[in-house]
C-alpha cells in the first residue's frame, strides 16, 4: 500500500488553501490571523512594553514571550483542557526561538514583547501556522525586524515526501514522519526544524527543498495581508 | 550599477529589498545587507536623494531628545515625579526641572503635580538604557486641566499636525477647541463638549487614513459635514491665530498638500516646524 495520491487530492508539494489578514484584534498593538486549511491561528502582539518583575528585565535588549494556546473546542471532538500543558509549553518555546533571529530586540532594552497565539480550530501544523501568524502580527505591531518568517511542515507518508500534512495524513496507517520547518524569507536560513518519526536523508533533503518553495508561497500571502491593510481604497 | 527597486510611498514589509548597490544609504527603518538595502519595518518608503528610509505606520513611541510630549504623572519620587508617556519607558521629572520657580526641599510635591495629572513636558535627555529626563521649564510646558485626552499611534502625529500645522489649526479653528498634540501620540482637547466630540472623531479619522494622499482636503470636507447644524463656535475668547491670518495660512497649506509626491519628503522638515508650532500653540493656551 503505497501513498501515491493524497487523501484530500492535493499534489505532493501543494499547500492547503491559505488566508491571512493583519490587524484583526483592535486592542492589540499588532495582530493577524493565518488560516491554512482547517488550521486557524490568531496572533496578537503587545509591546514593546515595560517588563515586571524587574529582575526579568535584560538591560541589553527586549525579551520575547510567546504563548501558544489551543482553545477547548479546537481539537478533534475531544475537549482540550484549558491552560498550559507540557505540549503547549514546548511549542511556545520553539515558536519563540523560531522568531528570535529576525527581531531587533536591542532597540528596546528592559522591555518585553508579548505574542499570544490562539487556535480556534486545528488540523495539524499548528506550530507552523502559529509562526506565520506571529510573523505578520509582529510586523503589524511595527516591531523592527530583519525579515519575515514563514513556516510549513514537510514529511513523508509511507514512501512519498509531502508538504503541509493535515491530521489525516499524520495519523495515516503507514510509517509517517512530520518535519516542521521555519525559514527566514531572504536568506532561507532555517530557524525551526523538528522531526517526529523516521525519515531518510534523501527524503529529508527533498522535503527541505519543497519547504523552501512552499515558504515562498506562504510569504506571498503574509506580505499581501500586511499590504492590503494600507492599500488605497 | 545602483538600482532602486521601489517607488516613493510604496507600502513595504520587513525584509523587502529597497535598492541594490552602494550608491544608496540606509536610514530609519532600513539596514544594509551586502550590496542591498533592506526594510526592517512595516511602512511607507521615502526616497530622499540617496537616502532611503521607511516611515513606520505602527509601533510604540520611541523617545527622542527635544520632543514635546504629554505625559501622565504616575508616581511621586523623593525629589521629583515619574511620568508615563506611553510605550515601554517612563520618564523622570526632577525637582529642579519641575517648575520655573524654586521648589523648596521637602515641599509637598503633590501641590505641583499630583498622581494622575497630565503635563506637557519636554524630553531633555535619553540614555542608551532609555532612562529619560523631562523638563517643565520652557514655553508652553504646563499642567493640563479639564478637557479630553486621547491616544493615537505616535507615528501618525506628523499627519495629525499637518504641514506647518495646517491640519491641527484647521481643527482648532473649525471646532473652536484648544488642542495640544504630544509627539508621543497623546492629544489633549478642550472645548465645548459637542465640539470636543467632533474634534476627537476628526483626529481618529486622520489616524485611520494617515497613509493616504490628499488628506487635508478630505478632512476639510469631513469637518464641514460634521459641523453642519451646529452654530459656528464662538470665536471671541479664542487665543488662536486670528481669523484672517489663519484663513490665508490654511489656503497655502491646502495648496501645498496637493503636491502629493513631495509630501513625505517634507515630513522630516515639517516635524521640526510642527514642534515649533506646537510650542506656540501651547504658549497661546497658557492658563
Amino acid at each position: 500500500m503505497s501513498y501515491n495520491k493524497r487523501l484530500d487530492g492535493r499534489k505532493m508539494g501543494e499547500l492547503r488553501p491559505m488566508e491571512a489578514k493583519a490587524g484583526v484584534i483592535k486592542r492589540a498593538d499588532g495582530s493577524a490571523y493565518f488560516k491554512i486549511g482547517k488550521t486557524w491561528a490568531y496572533a496578537a502582539v503587545y509591546g514593546p512594553r515595560s517588563l515586571y518583575p524587574r529582575f526579568k528585565q535584560d538591560p541589553s535588549k527586549a525579551i520575547l514571550r510567546v504563548n501558544y494556546n489551543m482553545l477547548p473546542f479546537s481539537g478533534h471532538g475531544n475537549r482540550v483542557r484549558p491552560g498550559g500543558n507540557r505540549r503547549s509549553k514546548e511549542l511556545s518555546l520553539v515558536i519563540e526561538k523560531a522568531l528570535l533571529p529576525v527581531l531587533r530586540l536591542e532597540d528596546f532594552p528592559n522591555s518585553v514583547i508579548d505574542v499570544f497565539i490562539e487556535f480556534p480550530q486545528t488540523d495539524a501544523g499548528t506550530r507552523c501556522a502559529g509562526i506565520c501568524a506571529a510573523s505578520i502580527a509582529l510586523a503589524d505591531a511595527g516591531v523592527t525586524m530583519k525579515d519575515m518568517v514563514a513556516s510549513v511542515s514537510v514529511g513523508r507518508v509511507d514512501n512519498s515526501v509531502v508538504v503541509d500534512l493535515n491530521y489525516d495524513e499524520e495519523a495515516y496507517d503507514a510509517p509517517v514522519a512530520d518535519v516542521p520547518i521555519a525559514m527566514l524569507h531572504r536568506t532561507k536560513e532555517i530557524s525551526l526544524l523538528q522531526m517526529d518519526g523516521d525519515i531518510t536523508e534523501e527524503q529529508l533533503l527533498k522535503g527541505i527543498e519543497m519547504a523552501e518553495k512552499a515558504c515562498d508561497k506562504i510569504h506571498e500571502v503574509q506580505v499581501k495581508a500586511l499590504k492590503d491593510k494600507y492599500l488605497e481604497e | 550599477m545602483s538600482k532602486l527597486l521601489v517607488k516613493e510611498r510604496d507600502v513595504i514589509v520587513p525584509g523587502e529589498e529597497l535598492a541594490e548597490g552602494m550608491d544608496f544609504l540606509p536610514s530609519n527603518g532600513t539596514y544594509r545587507d551586502g550590496e542591498k538595502i533592506v526594510a526592517s519595518q512595516l511602512g511607507l518608503v521615502n526616497v530622499d536623494g540617496k537616502v532611503l528610509r521607511v516611515i513606520s505606520v505602527a509601533g510604540t513611541y520611541v523617545p527622542k531628545r527635544g520632543d514635546t510630549i504629554i505625559g501622565k504623572v504616575v508616581d511621586i519620587l523623593m525629589s521629583g515625579w515619574r511620568v508615563d508617556m506611553g510605550g515601554p519607558y517612563s520618564a523622570v521629572l526632577g525637582l529642579k526641572e519641575g517648575s520655573s520657580s524654586f521648589i523648596a526641599k521637602g515641599a509637598d510635591l503633590t501641590r505641583y503635580y499630583d498622581i494622575g495629572d497630565h503635563i506637557v513636558c519636554k524630553i531633555t535627555n535619553v540614555t542608551s538604557q532609555k532612562l529619560i529626563d523631562v523638563s517643565m521649564r520652557g514655553p508652553g510646558l504646563r499642567k493640563l486641566g479639564g478637557g479630553n485626552i486621547i491616544n493615537v499611534i505616535p507615528n501618525k502625529v506628523p499627519r495629525i499636525i499637518g504641514k506647518q500645522g495646517s491640519m491641527i489649526s484647521m481643527i482648532k479653528n473649525e471646532t473652536g477647541c484648544r488642542v495640544n498634540v504630544g509627539q508621543n501620540g497623546v492629544i489633549w482637547i478642550y472645548g465645548e463638549p459637542e465640539m470636543e466630540v467632533i474634534a476627537i472623531k476628526t483626529i481618529k479619522k486622520i489616524e485611520a487614513e494617515a497613509h493616504k494622499a490628499g488628506l487635508t482636503d478630505k478632512i476639510k470636507i469631513y469637518l464641514e459635514k460634521e459641523l453642519k447644524g451646529f452654530d459656528r463656535p464662538q470665536k471671541e475668547n479664542q487665543e488662536m491665530p486670528t481669523n484672517e491670518e489663519s484663513k490665508v495660512f490654511h489656503k497655502e497649506a491646502v495648496k501645498e498638500e496637493t503636491k502629493v509626491s513631495t509630501e513625505e519628503q517634507a515630513l522630516q522638515k515639517t516635524e521640526e516646524k510642527e514642534k515649533e508650532n506646537f510650542q506656540e500653540g501651547g504658549n497661546e493656551n497658557e492658563l
